[in-house]
């Protein structure tokens, strides 16, 4: 068998005919593995999905119960579609993130979805599996991104809070996963203020700290009975689309910051009209993605959504059989 | 060099203008001097440093990196310099004050130069090679005209900014004698400049319902010419030619500059000739950016100065006169200079806003961007006042076509698809394409294209996509442009001269798009 009658990218995501079920699909089908709960890899409407047990929640919260005809959690042991055996691994990108090892005959396929290598205290870490193809994403795949320690990051927002304390600073974060980082690497640097957040990362908070993970204390960040003033020195969590609305008018003279693995390159700090960037990722940079693979060793690299072609090219150099999988539908944005 | 580099990533982060001074007057009062002085230098681009050519880093880079790597990174990321300080990995662990960088970039041989550079990049951070390599390769920008460091030298010293504007180009790098007046250790530096530059007056675009509230017999017209302003000044036997922002372009232009046998001060607009007409502007730019020029270049395409006004005669100082005083000392001025470097721009008679906008409409020469409009009683002032002069552009051209193509856009936006080719009808009824722009649309337009795009997709080439265009099923763009050549590399026949995306027509099918016929009327005979 070819590793691609095991599993092959279609327009719908990829397919294992044998298993008859698509890995991440972009569009409804019977059948749907997910890897993790961002909206570009977890969509609703599919006939079956099964992901960890947190995923289908996160799921559930973003879409309401509905969301599939019917879900299944996965555990720690195999689980057997049809002839294929197909097992979740923690990939260390957000809580709930796995990577999907599926087998058939002898071969095994790694599917890593998005995942990083960095210690994160919000989610399980990452597990090398060893497999025939490992499947690696390629957001950050170019030399040039090489992420720094994420408490040297918090560093900078700690020292501009003491700078500036007659501002507010907001930080730009996604709801999912970066959100909850921050807050939890605030707390890690002694941080112990009330940190205030945007009404759309309340419900995902809330559920980290069922699962267990500690915030510390937060409060809406919109409340009427507190003066323009009050946000002065005061850390604020949000969105980053919020900060161009009328929102963001309510605090004073805010420091406009955003935690992403992308505020390395000044073109894409300037885009975003950031004054602080924080390069905070939930993606593996490049030298991890090489410790990656090098540490796994497959006899086959594919390659998806991203940098591809700096990933392919490496694998070349360094002697290594790797493709791209041109898959559609991933958002490079959305970390 | 730590404290240069972190103003460097401050300023370019720091939005306002206000901010942006503070950060300045902060830097001139925290660093001592000299590194100052060659921090402001760097910024201004008044920093002479023998220059060090991309082709020499990229000489570096290959040396250490795969070619294809680095060419994706360079594609991402959008600029060279950062490209290198991001990619580089060396041991780190030493920073030296900004002067010595200078000292031994100025001391260093051209071979001795790539072990130098590739010796410090490896012991810096990212910012400081950030900062080390913009400097070496003079390709500092950020975001902080040489004006508005005069402002922040200006406040850090509590001094006039026009002060500082006429000091500046007798003033050296380290400004040393600058710096110590303004701390106020010391007097005021002498004018030791001859022929210094003067602060341009620029016009205010022209809104066509002012013309309305204006009477036409307070104004003169004249052509806008196409070539760049310029301002020539002569005096004491020092000639310099400046661009109309200060810099001195004199050694690009030894053609000028040799027959600027005068003593005075002309604004100006420069231009090339081709034969006895006109050189469009592709031809001016033969000549711009350079800090020599070949004889060949100076036979082909030779420069000269068609006259505006007159700011300084000897040693009168004319800016006080209204325009239509200094208008005749300058017919009579330019008289006596030779006429194949310098001719006067000729005005425009009207009676009537009617009768010149009909001149407008068909203007004698195609070098002409449209009209001047000057208050006779207009005093000559720096920077853009709104009132005494106005600037009339000619229409753009206008045609609907359809998208063919987009590919990822550079930099700041390399994560969408920005750069559109567009295409035409045949007389065969297929798409031909015509151009290509990539700005004209609001961020907004730019991500529903970058959708449209995703959605449509019909083949990817790298960083190219095809998109659908059928005459049923397609986007329509309405695309400006100023003019139309011939062209032999284009299967078309025809290019775009400044093509740019004016509207998107979501609402009109692609049948109903232009055809190639519609350019090819447009073409010059
Ligand atoms: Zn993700």
């Amino acid at each position: 068998m070819r590793p691609d009658d095991l599993l092959h990218p279609t327009p719908q995501g990829l397919f294992c005919p044998a298993g008859n079920f698509h890995i991440d699909p972009v569009r409804p089908v019977e059948t749907a593995l997910i890897t993790h709960g961002h909206a570009d890899h977890a969509r609703a409407g599919h006939g079956r999905v099964l992901a960890t047990a947190q995923t289908l929640d996160i799921m559930a919260i973003r879409y309401g119960d509905g969301f599939a005809g019917a879900t299944q959690a996965t555990g720690d042991g195999p689980i057997r579609i049809n002839d294929v055996e197909v097992r979740f691994h923690p990939a260390g990108h957000v809580l709930g993130s796995a990577q999907i090892a599926v087998e058939h005959d002898g071969m095994r396929i790694v599917a890593a979805g998005d995942y990083k290598r960095g210690s994160d205290p919000t989610c399980a870490d990452f597990e090398p599996v060893p497999c025939d193809v490992f499947i690696t994403e390629a957001t950050f795949a170019l030399p040039v991104f090489r992420h720094p320690g994420p408490q040297d990051e918090i560093a900078k927002l700690l020292t501009s809070l003491k700078d500036f304390p007659e501002r507010a600073h907001l930080v730009g974060v996604y709801a999912l996963g970066k959100a909850q980082r921050v807050i939890r690497l605030l707390r890690d640097a002694g941080y112990d203020e009330e940190i205030y957040i945007h009404g759309a990362l309340q419900t995902l908070c809330d559920y980290y700290r069922s699962q267990g993970i500690e915030l510390g204390a937060l409060a809406p960040a919109t409340r009427d009975d507190l003066s323009k003033e009050h946000f002065a020195g005061r850390v604020i969590l949000g969105p980053p689309s919020a900060f161009a609305a009328k929102w963001a008018q309510r605090f004073p003279d805010p420091v406009i910051a955003f935690a992403s693995g992308w505020m390395q390159v000044r073109a894409r700090i300037r885009q975003r009209g950031v004054e602080l960037p924080l390069v905070i990722s939930d993606h593996c940079d490049w030298s991890e993605l090489i410790q990656t693979i090098e540490e796994i060793d497959p006899s086959e690299v594919w390659v998806t959504h991203g940098r591809e072609e700096a990933l392919v090219r490496w694998c070349e150099l360094n002697q290594r059989r790797a493709r791209s999988l041109h898959l559609v539908g991933y958002e490079d944005e959305v970390e | 060099m730590k404290a240069f580099s972190e103003l460097l990533d401050r300023l370019v982060l720091t939005p306002s203008r206000n901010g942006k001074l503070r950060l300045l007057e902060d830097y001139f009062a925290s660093v001592p001097d000299p590194d100052r002085g060659y921090g402001l230098a760097a910024i201004t681009r008044d920093l002479d440093l023998r220059s060090v050519k991309p082709a020499m880093l990229r000489g570096l880079v290959a040396e250490r990196f795969d070619e294809e790597l680095f060419r994706l990174s360079y594609d991402y990321v959008g600029d060279l310099a950062e490209t290198i300080s991001l990619i580089w990995e060396g041991p780190g662990g030493g920073t030296r004050p900004l002067s010595q960088v200078v000292e031994q970039l100025n001391a260093a041989s051209r071979s001795d130069a790539p072990a130098l550079i590739s010796g410090m990049l490896d012991r810096f951070g990212p910012a400081e090679r950030y900062a080390l390599l913009k400097l070496a390769t003079g390709g500092m920008r950020v975001g902080v005209s040489s004006r508005l460091a005069k402002q922040a030298l200006a406040r850090f010293g509590d001094v006039d900014v026009t002060e500082i504007e006429e000091l500046w180009h007798g003033l050296d790098p380290p400004y040393v004698s600058l710096f110590a007046w303004l701390d106020g250790q010391g007097p005021k530096p002498a004018q030791a400049a001859a022929s210094p530059f003067r602060p341009v007056m620029l016009a205010s675009p022209l809104a066509e319902a002012e013309l309305e509230t204006l009477r036409p017999q307070d104004f003169m017209a004249e052509w806008k010419w196409d070539g760049i302003r310029v301002q020539a000044a002569s005096q004491d036997g020092v000639r310099r030619l400046y661009s109309r922002t200060g810099d001195d372009i004199s050694a690009a232009f030894p053609d000028v500059i040799g027959d600027m046998d005068f003593d005075g001060a002309i604004d100006g607009e420069l231009l090339v000739r081709k034969g006895d007409a006109i050189a469009p502007f592709s031809d001016l730019q033969q000549r711009l950016n350079r800090k020599t020029v070949s004889k060949a270049k100076l036979q082909a395409f030779p420069a000269f100065i068609r006259a505006y006004d007159l700011l300084h005669e000897g040693a009168e100082n004319l800016r006080p006169l209204p325009f239509a005083k200094r208008r005749e000392r300058l017919e009579d001025f330019a008289g006596h200079l030779p006429s194949g470097r310098f001719d006067l721009s000729p005005t425009i008679p009207f009676k009537d806003w009617a009768e010149l906008a009909e001149a407008r409409a068909a203007p004698p020469d195609p070098v002409i961007e449209g009209v001047m409009l000057k208050r006779l009683d207009s005093i000559y002032v720096p920077g853009r006042p709104k009132g005494p002069w106005f600037k009339w552009k000619r229409d753009p051209f206008i045609i609907d076509a359809v998208l063919m193509y987009a590919q990822r856009g550079h930099g700041k936006r390399s994560s969408f698809y920005s750069d559109y080719t567009f295409g035409v009808w045949t007389r065969d009824g297929e798409l031909v394409p015509v151009g290509k722009a990539y700005f004209g649309f609001t961020d907004e337009e730019l991500r529903q294209i970058d959708k449209f795009v995703r959605d449509n997709t019909r083949e990817r080439f790298g960083p190219v996509r095809s998109v659908r265009a059928e005459p049923d099923f397609g986007l329509v763009l309405e695309v400006a442009f100023e003019g139309l050549n011939r062209s032999k590399r284009h299967k078309s026949g025809v290019a775009m001269r400044f093509p740019r995306i004016s509207r998107l027509r979501w609402d009109k099918p692609p049948h109903e798009a232009d055809r190639i016929e519609t350019l090819e009327a447009l073409l010059p005979d």
